[in-house]
């Protein structure tokens, strides 16, 4: 086991707000890793300032070892790194097979004058994106959406399509947003099978989520944090244990409602 | 059978089928008019278009507003001229290398300006375009001032083509009028084409993204800034090679090819015919060309209703004519 | 040497303040509707092509000014009524096309009715000008410079005090939430275009006698009014003020030290070196954009 992501004494600050402080962890390779804690607790902060939408006031990331710091998210994409958002960033003027072929565009030439001379090379590699972003649509779920226009589809579909897109870039390692807000209970299981499917092809996967029911499932590793502070990590076994995770996040009566939602 | 009823409708709806459609209507236009008015109009209304079809790739695909597209335009067209009066290039080869320049340009321009949004970018490319204007009113030596400037007729391959002109192909007798409309016909179905073909690309998807939503191009691995660049450069030089093509067929040139009114029309035109339709910016450059000739009895009214109709246009049909008239004949027909 | 100095200054100010007042006119309207209102320069025509056909028509001046504010003023409500209103929902460009659509509309109108040629309007005063330190100053620049002040201070207190000033200011924070609390959104839009217009108005009447009307001096006035306005960060009202004061002074030491020819050009580029270091204006806040 080796760490594919690593961050160390991670801080943001908004106005002297601190969003995240002194933040630390590792993410082991093949791993499902899931981050949970109260809302406002700093987890979509933490994501954006890992995949380079938001620049850390102090601390570092690293990606299979490299510095990646403040790096651009397009080049973070090319190292391999993709993600969902919580709040969907889908391109409502674009069909639903285009937003996931936008996800391979990295394996994708996409010089202007081949694309203005329709170059064979070029029509032939898109073709097969095509293709292997139908499959990848059946994968996530939402297959019946194919040619479907963005604008038109439901919200539970959108979700899975970002998953997709994500899926489509052929990442090593894939962070998901709160995938499962929003979704009833029988597209929730549909989720957790999907995001086993993942993982079963050797991709990490760092995973935001309130549902504790679908965190618990598929974790390999829990990282609690509150307040923008590491509270507790472990296995799912160990946090369900770990009294002070109990007394903060899960709060009072929570070992009731615990023991009925997360079956032993 | 339903899967080849679909097939059969995709043809019909396809970007391609409308090029064809579109090289028809133009190769047959000759049919339907008779005299050299009627030739001019069609020649500016394909030159127009031109220009509209490659600022549509920036502002209607790719999101990006420019509100000083015209200085582009102004600048192939000053390039042509004094690339050719002053240092005797002959005019193929000054309108390529006003292309390459304007390119160079707007790729210099674009680089500090292209990461503004919204409305701090329609104020920097209107500032851009403001200063470009008043360069050339203000440069009398090169441009000749508010004045303008002369070009002399366009040549290609050696022989020259003027307006005044007529020539025998075949045995046929052309004036040089009806070839100015079918070289600018010509140069409006390759710039159709070429913008087709880059929008259905990895590159177009990309520039579609940059409106969708910019965040979701650049974790998809989308370089966004290179790739607003592009398409920005990539207009400009649409806007170039028109603009160079129009000095030629006018033979004079003033600084208002520059103006913020032209630049002001130019976005009309992709606005009002329909942002991210190809086809309907040239519906819309034709109406912008042929709207003055049908004011011409009410010239003192121009201004009034040519405002009023645009009001009503953006009001009532805000995608703009053809994808509002498109997405209502579908409803229509379902 | 000196003399030259305060006259450029005099004419900078002078024409700053015109500026400003026009640039106040945009943030009034961006932060209510976050529309540019490409029709704010039409305002000014408006207020000084109105005065001067209504003191055409015989009428003494006094009135003939109150006649064409209040001709502007209803035109800026009509317009949010007739042409922003029934768009609510369009994208950007459309909005802007729209009010570019209203200015080629209301320039026509004008041209209609009231010809394409130049006219003035007699000073304020009958001293024509006064001398300080060997610079000319006229007396119009004090008028000018005292009614803007005037608006200004006037437009604060509207902001601060009056029960329909914050209802405006509630409106352009949070247009749901205002809403809710029983305010009117659609009516106060309405009245924030309308002062709007009359500000346009009120700077496009003053300036008048020093440097002419017609038909189409609202294009230009109207884009550097929104340069000012975008110097000071699209919103701000101070940045609006200093913007235009900025604006005019740069201009009038162009004009005067280095080549008239030029002068129209400069506003343009102040506000392209300012975007190109400070993306969000000089007064604009940066805000991280929410993921």
């Amino acid at each position: 086991m080796s760490a594919l992501l690593s961050v160390t004494n991670l801080s943001k600050e908004f106005g002297g707000v601190h969003a995240i402080e002194d933040l630390s962890f590792e993410v082991q390779r093949g791993h499902v890793h899931s981050i949970i804690g109260p809302n406002g607790a700093g987890k979509t902060t933490l994501f954006n300032l890992v995949t380079g939408l938001y620049q850390p006031s102090d601390g570092t990331v690293t990606l299979g070892g490299r510095d990646i710091t403040g790096r651009a998210p397009h080049k973070l994409c090319e190292m391999g790194m993709a993600r969902t958002f919580q709040n969907l960033q889908i391109c409502m003027n674009m069909s639903a097979l285009e937003n996931v072929m936008l996800g391979r565009h990295r394996h994708l030439g996409s010089g202007a004058l081949a694309a203005m001379l329709k170059l064979p090379g070029l029509r032939k590699a898109d073709r097969a994106c095509r293709e292997q972003c139908r499959e990848l649509m059946h994968f996530v779920g939402c297959g019946d959406y194919q040619d479907h226009a963005a604008s038109a589809m439901p919200y539970g579909a959108l979700k899975r399509l970002e998953i997709a897109r994500a899926l489509a870039a052929e990442p090593d390692i894939l962070l998901l947003d709160e995938p499962a807000a929003g979704l009833n209970a029988t597209e929730t299981d549909a989720l957790r099978s999907v995001i086993q499917k993942i993982a079963g092809k050797g991709i990490t996967v760092v995973l935001v989520e309130h549902d504790m029911k679908l965190v618990m499932n598929v974790s390999d590793h829990l990282l609690v944090i509150s307040y923008g502070r590491k509270l507790a990590e472990g296995t799912p076994e160990q946090i369900r244990e770990h009294p002070e995770v109990i007394a903060a996040y899960l709060g009072g009566g929570a070992r009731e409602r615990q023991a009925r939602e997360v079956p032993a | 059978m339903k899967e080849a009823r679909a097939m059969k409708k995709n043809i019909l709806i396809s970007p391609y089928g409308g090029l064809l459609l579109l090289a028809l209507m133009l190769a047959l236009m000759p049919l339907a008019v008779s005299n050299d008015f009627h030739y001019d109009l069609l020649t500016k209304i394909c030159l127009t278009a031109t220009v509209a079809v490659g600022l549509n790739l920036l502002v209607g695909y790719a999101g990006q507003v420019s509100l000083g597209h015209a200085a582009f335009y102004g600048a192939g067209a000053y390039a042509s001229a004094i690339l050719t009066s002053q240092y005797n290039l002959s005019p193929m080869v000054a309108l390529l290398s006003a292309a390459a320049g304007v390119g160079v340009m707007a790729w210099l321009v674009g680089r500090p300006i292209l990461h503004l949004k919204g409305h701090y970018l329609s104020m920097a490319t209107l500032g851009l375009g403001v200063i470009a204007a008043i360069v050339l009113n203000n440069e009398e030596q090169l441009t000749g001032g508010p004045d303008g400037v002369g070009l002399p007729p366009l040549s290609l391959f050696g022989h020259e083509l003027s307006v005044f002109g007529e020539y025998q192909f075949a045995g046929l007798t052309f004036t040089g009028v009806e070839l100015w409309y079918l070289l600018a016909a010509a140069v409006l179905v390759i710039a159709v084409l070429l913008a087709l073909n880059i929008i259905d690309s990895p590159l177009g998807r990309a520039l579609r993204a940059l409106h969708g939503s910019e965040i979701a191009a650049q974790v998809a691995g989308v370089d966004t800034a290179k790739y607003k660049l592009r398409v920005f450069v990539i207009s400009a030089v649409y806007a170039s090679v028109a603009g160079s093509l129009y000095g030629h067929y006018s033979g004079f040139i003033t600084p208002t090819v520059a103006s913020f009114e032209h630049s002001i029309e130019l976005i009309t035109i992709v606005v009002l015919g329909g942002m991210a339709s190809t086809f309907g910016v040239i519906i819309g450059a034709a109406i912008l060309v042929l709207i003055p000739q049908f004011l011409t009895d009410f010239q003192e009214l121009e201004m009034v209703v040519f405002g009023a109709i645009l009001m009503a246009v953006m009001i009532f049909l805000p995608r703009g004519l053809l994808p509002s008239v498109l997405q209502r004949l579908q409803r229509g027909a379902q | 040497m000196f003399s030259e100095f305060f006259q450029f200054t005099f004419s900078g100010i002078t024409l700053g303040a015109i500026y400003a007042l026009v640039a106040l006119g945009f943030t009034l309207i961006y932060n209510a509707s976050h529309v540019i209102n490409f029709a704010q320069g039409e305002f000014l025509m408006i207020g000084g092509m109105g005065t001067v056909v209504l003191v055409g028509a015989d009428l003494p001046l006094p009135a003939a000014m109150v006649g064409a504010l209040v001709l502007a003023t209803v035109a800026g409500i009509l317009l949010h009524r007739l042409a922003i209103a029934p768009a609510r929902d369009a994208d950007v460009v459309t909005l802007i096309i729209i009010t570019i659509g209203a200015s080629i509309f209301l320039r026509g109108l004008a041209q209609f009715f009231w010809g394409k040629e130049y006219h003035a309007l007699p000073r304020f005063s009958a001293t024509e000008s006064l001398s300080i330190g060997g610079a000319t100053l006229l007396t119009q620049s004090l008028w000018i410079l005292g009614i803007a002040v005037v608006l200004v201070v006037a437009l604060a207190l509207f902001f601060g005090r009056s029960r329909l000033g914050k209802a405006i200011l509630a409106t352009s924070m949070n247009k749901d939430a205002a809403r809710l609390a029983g305010i009117k959104t659609q009516v106060i839009l309405g009245v924030a275009f309308g002062i709007s217009a009359l500000l346009g108005a009120a700077a496009g009447l003053i300036v008048t006698p020093i440097t002419f009307t017609a038909y189409d001096v609202g294009i230009m006035l109207g884009l550097k009014g929104f340069v000012a306005a975008a110097i000071g960060g699209l919103g701000s009202s101070t940045g609006a003020v200093v913007g235009g004061l900025l604006l005019g002074l740069s201009e009038a030491y162009t004009a005067g030290y280095i080549s008239s020819d030029y002068k129209d050009a400069v506003p343009f580029v102040i506000i392209l070196a300012i975007l190109f270091f400070l993306p969000n204006g000089l007064f604009g806040s940066r805000a991280a954009e929410r993921v």
